[in-house]
């Protein structure tokens, strides 16, 4: 263990494994929680923005100082803000314009340029819009995490890897899908250390009002996804990720994000269908930047309320 | 009867309805009954035989894709969710 970090960019990675007993369906399951929000801004997406930037420098592709554009409805972005920062790139992200408050503060603080994209179109409008400016300005570079294989090699080297290196057993990965990266890279190098690991996909159901109303060819499946490499995708409605929220933090004092509710709630699900094993969920970011979210509150709001609360938005 | 929840880009297709129901012992077998029952509907989902590559298809809340595809077999009181592939966001 290094008793100082040269920067904060060496601090990347090497989060904690914790148990969770008490949220585990039954004892003969161990469930553990890879906390990623524990790397510098917060999520694990540090990994990916760092992993991206230096394998851009490294194969010439980034010149200094180049600005950098990419979409990202937020822990990507601030991710780039801090990697870019440091290493003194400007940066531009694209996002839906009903990101939460707290993203969009987050990232205007670390210096990052924003431009928004259409509420109705969530994720899909900013990788849209993302794509047309970048084709318009040959200046720009994007490292566009929805495409970089870096992305998945970031989760392969090392959240995969320190999984590895940590349990000497895992039956199940569960981690949120957005890009894929995580579940990608994280998956294959478990294969290699546990060949019947179940790698299982933590799906956000979309609210109406951020599917929008275009046609089906809008639709988008990120490059780096192969769903063949996926053995499971639970969908998860925004009710069962908040259930699995307060799940986390009432059992075991973990203050998790959107996705890390809905990851917990498929671990549970799936640890229930096994007799023994272990279980291994990757919480992407902590709830920090959830707090002016109407949620917290649903001890107050029934499932229905929960669900018109979010459904305007795109949580992760 | 199986319930199918329509997404809000297919609901044209379908006179408006957030769901409609199918009849069916496997995904494959609701499928070719939605088409039958909406045509315009069968020519979005569908394609050359299979879920058209935007369309992710969900039966008790899993991707079917990672079950049995279209063969999987449904099970009384199933609900079937059709959904436009969306880009995830941040995680």
């Amino acid at each position: 263990m290094l008793k100082t970090a040269d920067n904060l960019l060496s601090l990347v990675g090497n989060t904690p494994l914790v148990e969770l007993r008490r949220l585990s369906p039954k004892s003969s399951v161990r469930l553990y929680a890879k906390l990623e929000g524990q790397n510098p801004t917060g999520s694990i997406k540090d990994r990916v923005a760092k992993s991206m930037i230096e394998a851009a420098e490294a194969s010439g592709g980034l010149e200094p100082g180049r600005r950098l554009l990419e979409p990202t409805s937020g822990n990507t972005g601030i991710s780039l803000a801090l990697v870019a920062k440091l290493k003194g790139y400007p940066l531009t992200c694209v996002m839906p314009e009903n990101a939460t408050e707290e993203r969009i503060r987050v990232l205007r603080l670390y210096g990052a340029d924003i431009v928004f994209s259409p509420a109705d179109e969530g994720s899909n409008g900013a990788v849209r819009m993302a794509l047309e400016l970048a084709a318009q300005d040959p200046e720009l570079f994007m490292p566009f995490q929805y495409g970089n294989v870096a992305n998945p090699r970031a989760h392969y080297e090392g959240t995969g890897a320190e999984i590895a290196e940590a349990l000497d057993r895992v039956d199940i990965l569960v981690a949120g899908l957005g890009t894929g990266g995580t579940l990608m890279g994280t998956g294959e190098r478990l294969r290699e250390s546990f060949p019947d690991v179940v790698v299982a996909a933590a799906e956000p159901l979309p609210g109406d009002p951020v599917m929008g109303l275009r046609s089906l060819a809008d639709g988008y499946v990120p490059p780096i996804l192969d769903v063949a490499k996926l053995d499971r995708k639970v969908l998860v409605s925004n009710a069962e990720s908040v259930a699995g929220l307060h799940a986390l933090l009432d059992l075991e004092g973990v203050f998790g994000g959107v996705s890390a509710g809905a990851v917990v709630h498929v671990a549970r699900r799936l640890a229930d269908e096994l007799d023994d094993g272990v279980v291994v969920c990757v919480l992407a970011d902590a709830g920090w930047k959830y707090l002016s979210a109407d949620f917290w509150d649903s001890p107050k709001l029934d499932k229905a309320g929960i669900e018109a609360s979010m459904e305007r938005t795109v949580w992760w | 009867m199986t319930a199918v929840r329509i997404p809000p880009t297919l609901r044209g297709e379908v006179g408006g309805e957030r769901q409609v129901e199918a009849e069916g012992a496997t995904v494959r077998e609701l499928l070719d009954d939605l088409a039958a029952k909406y045509p315009a509907l069968g020519a979005q989902v569908l394609e050359n035989g299979g879920v058209a590559p935007f369309v992710n298809v969900y039966l008790g809340g899993e991707d079917v894709r990672t079950l049995d595809g279209l063969e999987t077999a449904v099970a009384p009181g199933q609900t079937l969710i059709l959904l436009p592939a969306m880009a995830g966001g941040s995680c």
